[in-house]
């Protein structure tokens, strides 16, 4: 075992009570991820996503979580204070279930990097509400294990760039047979 | 490339069921901004004065402003214009909420209907795929219900969608379009709409909105958004709770009604309650408030939340703003229980939020002093609040009396005759005002009473605080940080307005100082329409964080359009005189500009004929109200020239020589 050190949990916050509705923050998520950054404006792009009810009293600021190449089994819903909440309204994925989080021209999925390179992620930033709030903490992890795996993750990503993945891919599988 | 509009109108003929997209021309957007400015030309070229407002040739433009669709906070406001069927003159209503950036992520900044259409249907734009759709099985639906319903058969959950109820079916002249927790509600746009056959169009659109100016757009839009937090934790002073922050007034929020329960006027805007609020009143509407507001909701990209889901016991959601909250209330000498549960199913019928209780309130008065009898109103129950119900019904559905009264009071009293004329006392313009009435006349109010061709005072008044600060030391802070006035000046005109006195209403602020106040005024209202932005973050509110020295640099950054304090003040004044145009065309002149008898108790005619002689000189227009030849070529407007002199409004040698007039009475000041 090795020695144990930290690691940086990002997490958002979501307030559902605070929220108005407002979509500012689809709004500056896709202006944000735009290139040239904030050429452009498409909530349809934005990886931030409200699922908004008025009527219902739903507000569900929901961001992307990883790309799933399959949509799930069955569906959950959720009913809370009496009010029911819809299919994968909670739900992170960019799955083939749904709309949500895909590029609309192309349909590739979106995926919220948590605004890297600011300070907090731009919702945040652009909610006066206070429904998105932005929190890091540290949690522990084992140095070694993660050491390790880092180093070689960055080796095997030198690698890829200078012979192509599918090069590497051919080699690991030829050392692969050798051994066997 | 074009930045921040799309530069594609839609064009949608409903008696032919033709739809096109067309390119506008960007040299158009130069002139006249885009919004109401682009409306006011599309209006002049398209729709000649002989034209009806029930006439297909009319055309219905809901048109989202210039910036619209950008990172701009609370720049999300559609356009509506049409001729009105009430004032028969330039209508422009408008609404926030989220139809406007959709309709530009649809790839489209306004769309044009023209004709009829034989059946009721409604329109479906989802970016390039434009339908016209069957809409018989939403025949006398409400409003939000419409919209909810169409959501559900499109399965688009996320289609903004604007929808008119009975009221726009039935052609009531003060019905209204709905959309989201706004609605363009004044000089009955939604009863064009419901001639056209249109209940409701939707919208949903995933395309780009780009930006000229990427790095200096954000920032211009950081700094907004800083000022709107300070301004949020520093209130204006001195004045009441509901002008100190910014937003329309935080009706929702606000429990202490104090003010508009004791100064505004009840019933058919004649009585004044002045000892109407106390403790138990308080209680009880705080009460009513507490218990059926659900939350506080907000328009696209605004931190503001002006708005709130309202579900009174036993009634569907519905979505309320701003003075809505009252006007029932007053209108029946009711309480805020029943205004609330009237104004759900006022809303989902579509009706004007001023105009419909004060024309019930102006039927009641009819009745009680025997205009209207008991034939007249067959059926009506005798409770108060069972007789506000029961006209409401028969308004929207034009049913018996609700036949004459859907036509507000100025028509209905002419129909109706027997003297119910001296009770339709609060028009101008033919067009229902804001229960109010005052002692003093105040010069900057009168002209804009006057001439506001929005024909609302909320629609022009804005930046120069109501009533003068009693002490100096007061003014002298209020101007310390004022840096949204377009000249210093301004500061030292308010510096100087005292309560009483020499320099207090009516000669103070001078006939001057009123036309420059109002000038201001006005334009930053005429800039907000044209842009789309939101009247609660810039022209409504004292000390707004959009602002004539911020405005040019959004429209460069934004728009990429070479913009500059004095390019934009002359563009303002170009559509606005061209709104001008539009009405003069129509037969509006000076006889028609004034507010009601009854505004002030306290009148000075002379002083009045001074204030709108010197005003119209101001603004370039003859002592009739028309603009002038000089003003107009001035503005580049020399086809509205050409026009007046075919028809006679001017004459080929119209010398007005005004800019002389003007200059030798300034001398002799």
């Amino acid at each position: 075992m090795g020695e144990n050190t930290k690691k940086t949990i990002k997490t958002i916050k979501v307030d559902m009570d605070k929220c108005n509705g407002c979509r500012t923050c689809e709004m500056i998520c896709s202006a944000f991820h735009a290139v040239p950054k904030y050429s452009s404006v498409n909530p349809a792009r934005s990886r931030i996503r409200l699922i908004r009810h008025p009527l219902r009293d739903i507000y569900v600021p929901v961001h992307a979580g990883e790309y799933v190449n399959a949509e799930c089994a069955g569906r959950d819903k959720y009913v809370i204070n009496g009010k029911e909440y819809e299919e994968c309204a909670f739900c992170r994925a960019s799955c083939p279930s749904r709309e949500e989080f895909k590029e609309p021209d192309s349909g590739l999925p979106l995926t919220c990097d948590m605004c890297e390179g600011e300070d907090e992620p731009l919702c945040v930033k652009w909610c006066l509400n206070d429904a998105l709030t932005y929190e890091e903490r540290e949690e522990e992890v084992e140095e070694d294990e993660i050491k390790a795996q880092t180093e070689m993750e960055i080796g095997l990503e030198a690698l890829a760039d200078r012979f192509g993945l599918e090069k590497i891919t051919d080699a690991v599988a030829r050392m692969r047979e050798k051994e066997q | 490339m074009r930045y921040a509009e799309t530069g594609f109108n839609l064009e949608i003929d409903l008696s032919r069921g033709n739809i096109e997209r067309v390119e506008s021309d960007p040299e158009l957007t130069k002139h006249y901004l885009g919004g109401l400015g682009t409306n006011a030309k599309i209006l002049w070229d398209r729709v000649p004065p002989e034209v009806e407002p029930f006439s297909p040739e009319n055309v219905l433009i809901f048109s989202a402003g210039l910036l619209c669709g950008t990172p701009a906070i609370g720049c999300n406001r559609t356009i509506v214009s049409t001729i009105s069927p009430q004032t028969k003159l330039m209508a422009f209503s408008m609404m926030g909420g989220f139809w406007a950036p959709e309709l530009k992520y649809a790839g489209y900044d306004r769309v044009i209907l023209r004709g009829k259409s034989p059946d009721l249907v409604y329109l479906w734009i989802k970016n390039d795929q434009v339908e016209i759709r069957d809409a018989s099985h939403l025949k006398g639906l409400g409003a939000t219900e419409t919209a909810e319903l169409i959501r559900q058969e499109l399965n688009e959950p996320k289609a903004q969608v604007a929808s008119i109820g009975m009221a726009g079916e039935n052609r009531v002249y003060f019905a209204s379009i709905e959309q989201g927790r706004s609605s363009a509600s004044r000089l009955g746009i939604g009863a064009v709409m419901g001639d056209k056959g249109v209940k409701a169009i939707a919208v949903r659109g995933t395309k780009d909105i780009n930006i000229a100016q990427p790095a200096e757009y954000l920032e211009l839009c950081h700094e907004v958004m800083e000022y709107i937090k300070w301004r949020n934790d520093n209130p204006v002073p001195g004045v009441m709770t509901i002008m100190q922050g910014i937003g329309s007034p935080q009706e929702m929020k606000v429990h202490d009604e104090k003010w508009h329960t004791e100064n505004f006027m009840w019933g058919n805007t004649r009585v004044r309650r002045k000892d109407f609020w106390n403790e138990e009143v308080e209680q009880q509407w705080t009460k009513t408030m507490d218990s059926m507001r659900t939350r506080f909701i907000s328009c696209y990209n605004c931190p503001m939340e002006c708005g709130a889901t309202i579900t009174p016991p036993g009634q569907p959601t519905y979505m309320m703003k701003c003075f809505s909250k009252l006007t029932y209330t007053m209108a029946a000498f009711s309480d805020l229980d029943f205004g609330l549960k009237i104004a759900q199913r006022a809303t989902e019928y579509g009706v004007d939020g001023f105009s419909a209780p004060q024309v019930m309130a102006f039927a009641v008065e009819l009745y009680e002093n025997g205009i209207l009898t008991d034939k007249d109103m067959s059926g009506m129950p005798s409770d108060n609040e069972g007789r506000f119900y029961w006209l409401l019904d028969r308004i929207v559905r034009r049913e018996g009396i609700g036949d004459v009264l859907a036509n507000g009071t100025y028509w209905a009293a002419k129909e109706i005759g027997g003297g119910a004329e001296e009770y339709a006392h609060n028009n101008i313009k033919k067009h229902e005002q804001l229960p109010l009435k005052l002692s003093m006349l105040n010069p900057i109010y009168f002209l804009m009473y006057c001439t506001g061709e929005k024909i609302n005072i909320t629609q022009i008044e804005g930046q120069f605080p109501q009533a003068p600060y009693p002490k100096r030391e007061e003014r002298e802070a209020f101007v310390k940080d004022w840096f949204q006035v377009p000249d210093e000046k301004f500061k030292q005109y308010f510096l100087d307005w005292e309560p009483r006195g020499e320099n207090s209403n009516p000669y103070y602020p001078t006939v001057r100082m009123s036309c420059e106040i109002v000038d201001w005024q006005e334009m930053m209202h005429y800039i907000d329409d044209a842009l789309g932005m939101c009247a609660g973050l810039s022209s409504f509110p004292l000390k707004p964080p959009y602002h004539i020295h911020n405005y040019p640099k959004f429209i460069t950054a934004g728009a990429g359009i070479e913009m500059d304090e004095a390019k934009l003040t002359k563009a303002a004044r170009r559509y606005r005189t061209l709104v001008r145009a539009v009405n003069i065309r129509r037969g509006m002149r000076r006889a028609d500009e004034k507010p009601p008898e009854n505004h002030w108790k306290k009148r000075f005619p002379e002083l009045e004929k001074d204030l709108l002689d010197t005003y119209y000189r101001f603004k370039g227009w003859n002592n009739d109200g028309v603009p002038t030849k000089e003003t107009l070529h001035e503005l580049s407007l020399d086809y509205v020239t050409e026009d007046f002199i075919k028809r006679g409004i001017l004459t080929d040698n119209d010398g007005d020589g005004l800019s002389d007039e003007t200059s030798v009475k300034d001398k002799s000041k």
